[in-house]
C-alpha cells in the first residue's frame, strides 16, 4: 500500500485499539526453560492510527494462523506480540529497539508500511531478525541488499503491467484512453500502465485532472471524443468514484478499470451502483469476497469466526506471512538466524498465493488479483494471469 | 489538435455553462458582501457546503427510488433549493453576527475581520467533519458522502456534437433566474436601494437613515441564499459532497468575483461563465490539469489590462 489511503480509517481505529487492547492483555507468562518451549513472533504496523484500516485485517490473520497452531499443542508454540508503530517510521524505530532487546522477538511480520520498513531495515538485518511484510509495495525495498527482509505481496511496479496485459488479454483494445489525478500514487499507476499499452502496440490518450476538482466534464468530453475500448484511472476512490459517474453520464460506455487505491466500497456508493456495474479493479492483494470456493473459502469462514468481520485488505497475506514462520518452526528451527535459513527455502501453498521467496526478498509469485464490481459488490475473479471478465 | 478542438468544442462548451453558472451563484456572495464591507468573507465557501448537505439530507429523507419526471421532479427541485437557500441564508446571517459583527461594533480593522473569516472557514469545517455529518447521515465526516439520483440525464436536445441534459438545462436556468431575481432586488426595491447607499457612503447612508446592521444582514442573507441555490444544484449535478467541497470552488468563485470586477454583481455573473468557459476550453490543448493554471492566468492578464475587472465598475460607483 503506497501511504495514502487515509480518509475512511477514523472509525476503525477506535474500534481497533479496543482490540488491540484485548489482545495484549493475554499471552506472556511463557517460562523458558531448558528445551525451548515458546517462541516470540513480532507484528508491527499501524494498529490504532488513521491507517489501521489495512493493518488490522492483516493482524487478525496472522494471530489467527499462530491460534490455529498452537491450538494442535506443538512442541514450540508461537506467541505474538503486537508493536502499534502508527505507520510512523520514528515509532517503529523505537519499537523495533525494545523488541530486538528486551522481547527477544525472533521474526517479524511487518512493518506493514514501506516508510516504516525502510526505516528499520537496517536495524533487522544488523540484528539478524527476519521479517516478512503482509502489505509493503514500494519497489525500492528490495533493492537494499538486505537478506532478512522478505513480503508477501507483489510491488507498486507490477501492478501497473498487471493491469494493462489483463485488459489486453480479456478486451483486446485498439484503443486506451489513460486517466489519474495529480498525486504520485496516481501519476505512477498511470504512467506504467500507459507504457505497457504501448510496449503491446494499443494506441493510448492521456488526460489528467486535480485531486481536488469536482467536474470532470473536459476530461468526459475528452474521452468521449477519443472512444476509448478501454479506460484506466490512476488514483483514489473518491476521485475514481466520481469520474465513473460522469463518465457514464456522459455516455461513455467502455470498460472501466483502476487499480488498489480504488479497490473499495466507496467507489460504488461514489459512482452509483449502475455506474459502477462492471469496473474492475487490480490489486497485489487477494481478498475472498462473498463467493469463493476451496482454500479462500476455508480461510474467509474461519477469519469470519476469528476476527468477526469478513475479511479484509491483506488479511490473506498476513495469514501467509505467520504460516511461513509456523513452517519454519515446525521443522525445528527456533533461532532467528535459522528461522532466516529456512525462509530461504520455504515453499507452500498460501492462501494468497504460493509462496516462495527470491534470493532479494521478494515473493515469487508477484500476482495481481482482478476484481470487479457485479451488482454492487465488489467480487474476486482471481489472478490476473487467469481471470475472466463477466460480461 | 484543430481536430481536437473541433470535436470538443461544444460539449466543452455546455460543460463550462454548467460550471460556470455554480462559480457565479457563489460568486454573487463574495462580491456583495465585498461591495458593502470591504470584506473578503472566506467562510462563504463553507455557506455553500452547508447548502449542499441540506440537499443530501432531504434527497436521503425523500428516498427516491427512480428519478423524478415531469411535475414531481420540479417538486423535488423546488424542495431542495428553497430548503438549502433558507439554511444557507439563515447560516449566513448566523456567521455574520457571531463572527463579523463584534468586530465592526468594535471598529475593528479589516485585516482583523479578514483573519475572523478565515477562522470562521476552518472552524464551520471542522464543525461539520467532526460533528454535524457524522450525526446527520452516520458515517465518518470526512469521507465522501453520496446522494440519490433525482434527476434522469436524458439528453433533451443536441447542439453538433454536444449533448444537451435536463440537469445541465436546471443548473443554467435555475442560475439565471436567481440572478435575475437578485438583479432586480439590488436595483428595484428600497432594500436594495439600501444596499447600494451603504456600498457607496456608509456614513451619508446612516444620516438618511438607513440602518447599516440591518443592510448588512440582509446582505450575507441574500449571498447566502445564492451560495445556497447553488449548493443545492451542484449536489443535483454531481450527487456527492464532502466537508472540503466549498474549499477550492470558493477559491474558483472569488475568483470569479474579481475577474468580473468585484463588488459588481453582473461581474460575478460574467466572471463565473467566463471561468467555466475558459477552463474548459484551455482543458483542450493543454489536458485538464491544466484548469487551474489557464484559470488563474487569464484573471492575471486581466487584471493587468483592466485591475478593477472585466466590468470594473462597482456597487460603489452604481447608480443610486
Amino acid at each position: 500500500m503506497s501511504g495514502a489511503r487515509l480518509g475512511r480509517v477514523l472509525v476503525l481505529a477506535a474500534a481497533s485499539s479496543l482490540v488491540l487492547a484485548a489482545c495484549a492483555g493475554g499471552g506472556g507468562g511463557s517460562a523458558s526453560g531448558g528445551d525451548v518451549t515458546s517462541v516470540k513472533i513480532g507484528f508491527m504496523g499501524d494498529l490504532t492510527g488513521e491507517s489501521s484500516a489495512i493493518v488490522i485485517p492483516p493482524r487478525n490473520g496472522a494471530k489467527m494462523a499462530f491460534d490455529e497452531y498452537n491450538a494442535k499443542n506443538p512442541k514450540v508454540k508461537i506467541e505474538m506480540l503486537p508493536y502499534d508503530s502508527q505507520g510512523k517510521p520514528d515509532q517503529a524505530t523505537s519499537l523495533i529497539t525494545k523488541a530486538v532487546g528486551q522481547d527477544k522477538i525472533v521474526g517479524l511480520i511487518g512493518p506493514a508500511f514501506s516508510g516504516e520498513s525502510k526505516a528499520i531495515g537496517g536495524v533487522l538485518e544488523e540484528n539478524k531478525i527476519p521479517s516478512i511484510s503482509p502489505s509493503a509495495t514500494n519497489p525500492g525495498l528490495a533493492s537494499n541488499g538486505w537478506t532478512y527482509w522478505h513480503r508477501v505481496v507483489a510491488n507498486d511496479n507490477d501492478q501497473g503491467p498487471g493491469i494493462a496485459e489483463f485488459l489486453i488479454t480479456a478486451k483486446s483494445p485498439k484503443k486506451a484512453f489513460v486517466i489519474s489525478d495529480d498525486q504520485e500514487y496516481s501519476v505512477g499507476l498511470a504512467e506504467a500502465v500507459t507504457k505497457t499499452f504501448k510496449d503491446k502496440g494499443v494506441t493510448v490518450e492521456n488526460d489528467k485532472f486535480s485531486k481536488d476538482a469536482s467536474d470532470y466534464s473536459s476530461t468526459v468530453t475528452k474521452v468521449a471524443a477519443a472512444n476509448p475500448d478501454v479506460i484506466v484511472y490512476g488514483g483514489y476512490y473518491a476521485q475514481a468514484g466520481r469520474l465513473l459517474k460522469q463518465l457514464r453520464d456522459g455516455g461513455v460506455k467502455a470498460t472501466f478499470a483502476s487499480g488498489d487505491g480504488s479497490l473499495d466500497a466507496q467507489l460504488v456508493t461514489g459512482a452509483g451502483t449502475q455506474a459502477a456495474e462492471g469496473a474492475v479493479l487490480a490489486c497485489p492483494c487477494n481478498i475472498p469476497s462473498g463467493d469463493v470456493t476451496g482454500t479462500l473459502k476455508t480461510f474467509a469462514d474461519n477469519y469470519k469466526k476469528s476476527a468477526s468481520a469478513d475479511p479484509a485488505i491483506y488479511a490473506t497475506e498476513g495469514y501467509d506471512a505467520a504460516t511461513a514462520f509456523i513452517k519454519a518452526v515446525e521443522a525445528g528451527n527456533t533461532t532467528s538466524e535459522k528461522i532466516n535459513e529456512y525462509l530461504k527455502t520455504v515453499n507452500f501453498e498460501g492462501v494468497s498465493k504460493p509462496i516462495k521467496f527470491k534470493s532479494n526478498g521478494e515473493p515469487e509469485n508477484n500476482s495481481i488479483f482482478v476484481y470487479q464490481v457485479k451488482d454492487g459488490v465488489l467480487k474476486l475473479l482471481g489472478p490476473s494471469a487467469e481471470a475472466k471478465l463477466e460480461g | 489538435m484543430l481536430d481536437d478542438f473541433l470535436n470538443q468544442f461544444l460539449p466543452s462548451t455546455v460543460g463550462g455553462l454548467v460550471f460556470g453558472s455554480i462559480y457565479a451563484l457563489v460568486a454573487l456572495g463574495y462580491t456583495m458582501v465585498y461591495g458593502v464591507l470591504r470584506l473578503i468573507n472566506f467562510a462563504h465557501s463553507e455557506i455553500f457546503m452547508i447548502g449542499t448537505f441540506t440537499s443530501l439530507v432531504v434527497i436521503t429523507a425523500i428516498a427516491p427510488t427512480a428519478p423524478f419526471t415531469g411535475l414531481a421532479m420540479v417538486g423535488v427541485l423546488l424542495l431542495i433549493i428553497v430548503l438549502s437557500a433558507a439554511v444557507s441564508g439563515g447560516a449566513a446571517v448566523l456567521l455574520e453576527l457571531v463572527a463579523y459583527r463584534p468586530l465592526r461594533r468594535k471598529g475593528a480593522t479589516r485585516l482583523t475581520a479578514l483573519i475572523s473569516a478565515i477562522g470562521a472557514s476552518l472552524f464551520l469545517q471542522e464543525l461539520f467533519a467532526l460533528v454535524i455529518i457524522p450525526w446527520l447521515t452516520g458515517k465518518p465526516g470526512r469521507n465522501q458522502q453520496s446522494s440519490l439520483r433525482i434527476v434522469d440525464r436524458d439528453t433533451v436536445f443536441t447542439i453538433g456534437n454536444a449533448q444537451v441534459r435536463t440537469d445541465h438545462i436546471i443548473v443554467i436556468v435555475a442560475a439565471v433566474i436567481m440572478m435575475i431575481a437578485l438583479d432586480r432586488v439590488v436595483n428595484r426595491t428600497k432594500i436594495g436601494r439600501g444596499i447600494r447607499a451603504t456600498a457607496q457612503d456608509p456614513e451619508a447612508a446612516v444620516l438618511m437613515g438607513v440602518s447599516i446592521d440591518n443592510i448588512v444582514r440582509i446582505t450575507f442573507l441574500l449571498g447566502g441564499t445564492m451560495a445556497g441555490v447553488a449548493g443545492a444544484l451542484y449536489l443535483m449535478e454531481f450527487e456527492n459532497t464532502v466537508f472540503n467541497v466549498g474549499f477550492v470552488l470558493g477559491i474558483k468563485a472569488f475568483t470569479a468575483a474579481v475577474l468580473g470586477g468585484i463588488g459588481n454583481l453582473r461581474g460575478a455573473l460574467l466572471g463565473g461563465v467566463v471561468l467555466g468557459l475558459i477552463e474548459n476550453w484551455g482543458a483542450i490543448f493543454l489536458g485538464s490539469e491544466w484548469k487551474d493554471v489557464i484559470a488563474f492566468t487569464v484573471l492575471v492578464v486581466v487584471l493587468m489590462f483592466r485591475p478593477t475587472g472585466i466590468l470594473g465598475e462597482s456597487l460603489q460607483k452604481a447608480r443610486a
